[in-house]
């Protein structure tokens, strides 16, 4: 009796699983319309059918985030042109960035969709894509098309075009800085060796109240002959001169500045109220160091304009102008009102490297508060060359 | 007579033995059977002899700046202090116990000036700024002992095509100093500090000002625009340092083009887009310079 027991609760829990897994593989996935959500993975052998446009795209994200290529291609349509293992090649290093670009130290942390418009046979979904990189979190809102491909949905892939660099030389004949140690053992006299550090001046400050606290912002420039490494401190001095904070232009300042260069610069003071700031005292800190005027960077086609989601920005390209490989390119722009006051400062990495004599597009932000008042503008390129660092 | 050479240089040694043979002093009973006969004033590094009135013997103290000593003398003979002992200027102590104590302080000054200490601020500066070059000199004996006596330090500054200022300043409390407006010439610039036939120089660069007068020419080429300046000046006529950066800009169908570029040989050069036709600007620093209007590209 004991042992028909047994084998009764041994078939019946063996036929439950039988089911459970055989209705898994059959049934369709009940991703439908989750944004943002991961989706699972198909099982090997088993194809996924997205029954949505929303689908389709959480599968090729999701493939993107686990650089899972295979899974992520298969959700592109066919029509994308992206027939051979070069093409695929292609996909996948738009998504991973290349010659030691900012994309290349970055990894999608997530994804939101916004549908935007649907019939029965095509899609055009907005994507917030959210990257974690060495510089902080960025985002990036990207539109992507889709058509219905059969019983199912898929991705219409534009391939980037990537600049293509053809074989020459370049002959670099710009400036370098060399820092030489004065040797004292020669003249140990006091006062007979020194070299003054170099002259920079803040040329303007504003302070202002934003979303985010206050912010302190405007433009130095270095007056000296040499180059100098910048760096610019506020202190928030309150009522009763007590300083609140104080903070530093971090990467929000061209530091390597050139002869007569003028390099925009910003500092945050997060959840301080301007109201309750008395005063702002500003302390501009160089140093002499070694430096190069190569590579020269062009700011090209500048202009304000808006991005897919109506929101100011200004754009523009960077075009490399000397023959060394700008891994990183940073741009930073001041934006001035009509009587030259600067009213706001923006910055933006570019995810792409800056291939010699090469150009890449780039957007930085600014309030829409603000937009109305600009009139002019001024943009400078930091930029990090692993040759280098 | 001879120096006993138990010299501490501890000078809180000096100071303590100082107090203790001063408090002996002090309340020892007046008597008349010694007295210390000493030099008005001493130079540092050079030797000194103390008299000393009465017989028997004494125990002789002498404190000073970096020295404290104590020796057994013999009253009636006299105490030859070595140059070694008065390296340091200042105001030395003598002390005298036999029955009673004596003391008596004589000053040691500093010997002739045998360095000159010569700073001078700043170490670049741009030619024709008033006020902008500052010196000063002080004298030190071969002691390190800083001259006070008035001395008449000469001053002279010579740029590269013209002698700037000659000056002659009296010392006051070791210390002359000038200040004077920098030349127009860019280049080294020589200052020399002078004491008879001791002296010190200094080299500052002078360097340009700001660019003056920027002039731009620039043409349509299958590249792009390319724009240059005419040689960059300021405005006493110096070439303005290689690596000063000239920022053309240029306008034209709502777009702004903009390229830092750094003067290389007096010249700084660019490549602009854009096919439409653009107004091209320049400027450095503060200084602007002229427009260009370049035409569209043909179709």
């Amino acid at each position: 009796m004991k042992n028909i027991r047994k084998w009764t609760i041994i078939i019946a829990l063996v036929s439950a699983t039988v089911i459970l897994i055989a209705a898994g593989l059959f049934q369709s996935t009940g991703a439908r319309g989750t944004v943002g959500i991961a989706a699972g993975r198909a099982l090997p052998g088993f194809a996924l059918s997205p029954d949505t446009p929303e689908h389709a795209l959480t599968i090729l994200l999701n493939g993107v985030q686990r650089r899972d290529w295979k899974q992520a291609l298969s959700v592109v349509a066919r029509t994308s042109g992206l027939a051979t293992s070069e093409d695929e090649q292609s996909f996948a290093q738009s998504w991973t960035g290349s010659s030691g670009s900012l994309r290349t130290y970055s990894a999608l942390e997530g994804f939101d969709l916004w549908p935007l418009h649907e019939t029965s046979n095509d899609a055009q979904i907005r994507v917030s894509l959210r990257w974690t990189t060495p510089v902080g979190p960025i985002d990036h809102v990207r539109e992507f098309h889709l058509t219905r491909s059969g019983d199912g949905w898929a991705v219409l892939w534009t391939p980037t075009e990537q600049p293509a660099v053809p074989a020459q030389v370049i002959p670099v004949t710009y400036l370098r800085w060399d820092l030489i140690a004065g040797n004292a053992q020669g003249d140990a006299a006091w006062g007979a060796h020194n070299l003054d550090a170099p002259h920079v001046r803040i040329v303007s400050m504003n302070a202002v109240n934003s979303a985010e606290g206050t912010v302190v912002m405007g433009e130095v420039e270095n007056v000296d002959t040499i180059p100098a490494f910048v760096n610019v401190n506020a202190t928030l001095v309150g009522a009763g001169a007590t300083p609140i904070d104080e903070e530093n232009s971090f990467d929000k300042i061209l530091h390597v500045l050139l002869p007569k260069e003028v390099s925009p610069y910003r500092i945050d003071f997060p959840g301080i109220d301007l109201a309750k700031v008395k005063n702002v005292r500003m302390d501009v800190k160089a140093a002499l160091v070694p430096a190069s005027a190569d590579p020269v960077i062009g700011v090209m086609n500048q202009k304000m304009d808006h991005d897919v989601q109506g929101n100011p920005v200004l754009r523009g390209e960077l075009l490399n102008q000397s023959g060394q490989t700008v891994n990183i390119p940073h741009v930073i722009a001041s934006f001035s009102d009509s009587s030259g006051r600067v009213i706001w400062v923006s910055d933006g990495y570019v995810d792409n490297a800056l291939l010699p004599q090469s150009s890449q597009p780039f957007a930085v932000q600014l309030p829409r508060s603000i937009a109305s008042q600009v009139r002019s503008f001024h943009v400078v390129v930091n930029q990090y060359s692993l040759q280098n660092s | 007579m001879s120096w006993s050479t138990n010299i501490a240089c501890r000078i809180p040694d000096a100071r303590l033995l100082a107090c203790a043979a001063l408090i002996a002093a002090c309340l020892a009973p007046p008597s008349s059977a010694q007295e210390l006969r000493l030099p008005a004033s001493a130079s540092a590094g050079e030797a000194i002899t103390i008299s000393a009135t009465g017989s028997g013997r004494a125990t002789f103290y002498l404190a000073g700046p970096g020295i404290s000593s104590k020796s057994e003398i013999n009253l009636g003979e006299e105490i030859r202090i070595p140059a070694a002992s008065l390296h340091y200027a200042g105001e030395y102590l003598a002390i005298l116990c036999s029955d009673t104590c004596r003391s008596a302080s004589f000053d040691v000054n500093p010997a002739q000036p045998a360095t000159l200490s010569f700073l001078v601020h700043p170490s670049r500066v741009p030619d024709n700024q008033p006020d902008s070059v500052s010196g000063v000199a002080f004298p030190f004996d071969h002691f390190s002992n800083l001259v006070l006596a008035p001395l008449t330090v000469n001053f002279h500054a010579a740029g590269p095509k013209e002698s700037l200022f000659s000056r002659s300043v009296s010392t006051h409390d070791g210390v002359a100093w000038f200040r004077t407006s920098s030349g127009k010439a860019a280049g080294a610039l020589h200052i020399t500090a002078s004491i008879g036939d001791l002296s010190a120089q200094r080299v500052l660069a002078q360097v340009a000002s700001d660019p003056c007068n920027l002039r731009i020419t620039g043409a349509r080429t299958p590249n792009g625009i390319l724009v240059e300046t005419a040689p960059v000046h300021d405005c006493a006529g110096n070439q303005v340092s290689d690596g000063t950066i000239v920022t053309f800009t240029a306008v034209g169908s709502g777009e702004t083009s903009t390229v830092d570029a750094p003067v290389k040989g007096d010249v700084a050069r660019a490549r602009l887009t854009g096919s439409g036709p653009v107004v091209i600007s320049v400027a450095s620093g503060v200084a602007m310079g002229n427009e260009l209007h370049i035409a569209g590209a043909e179709q």
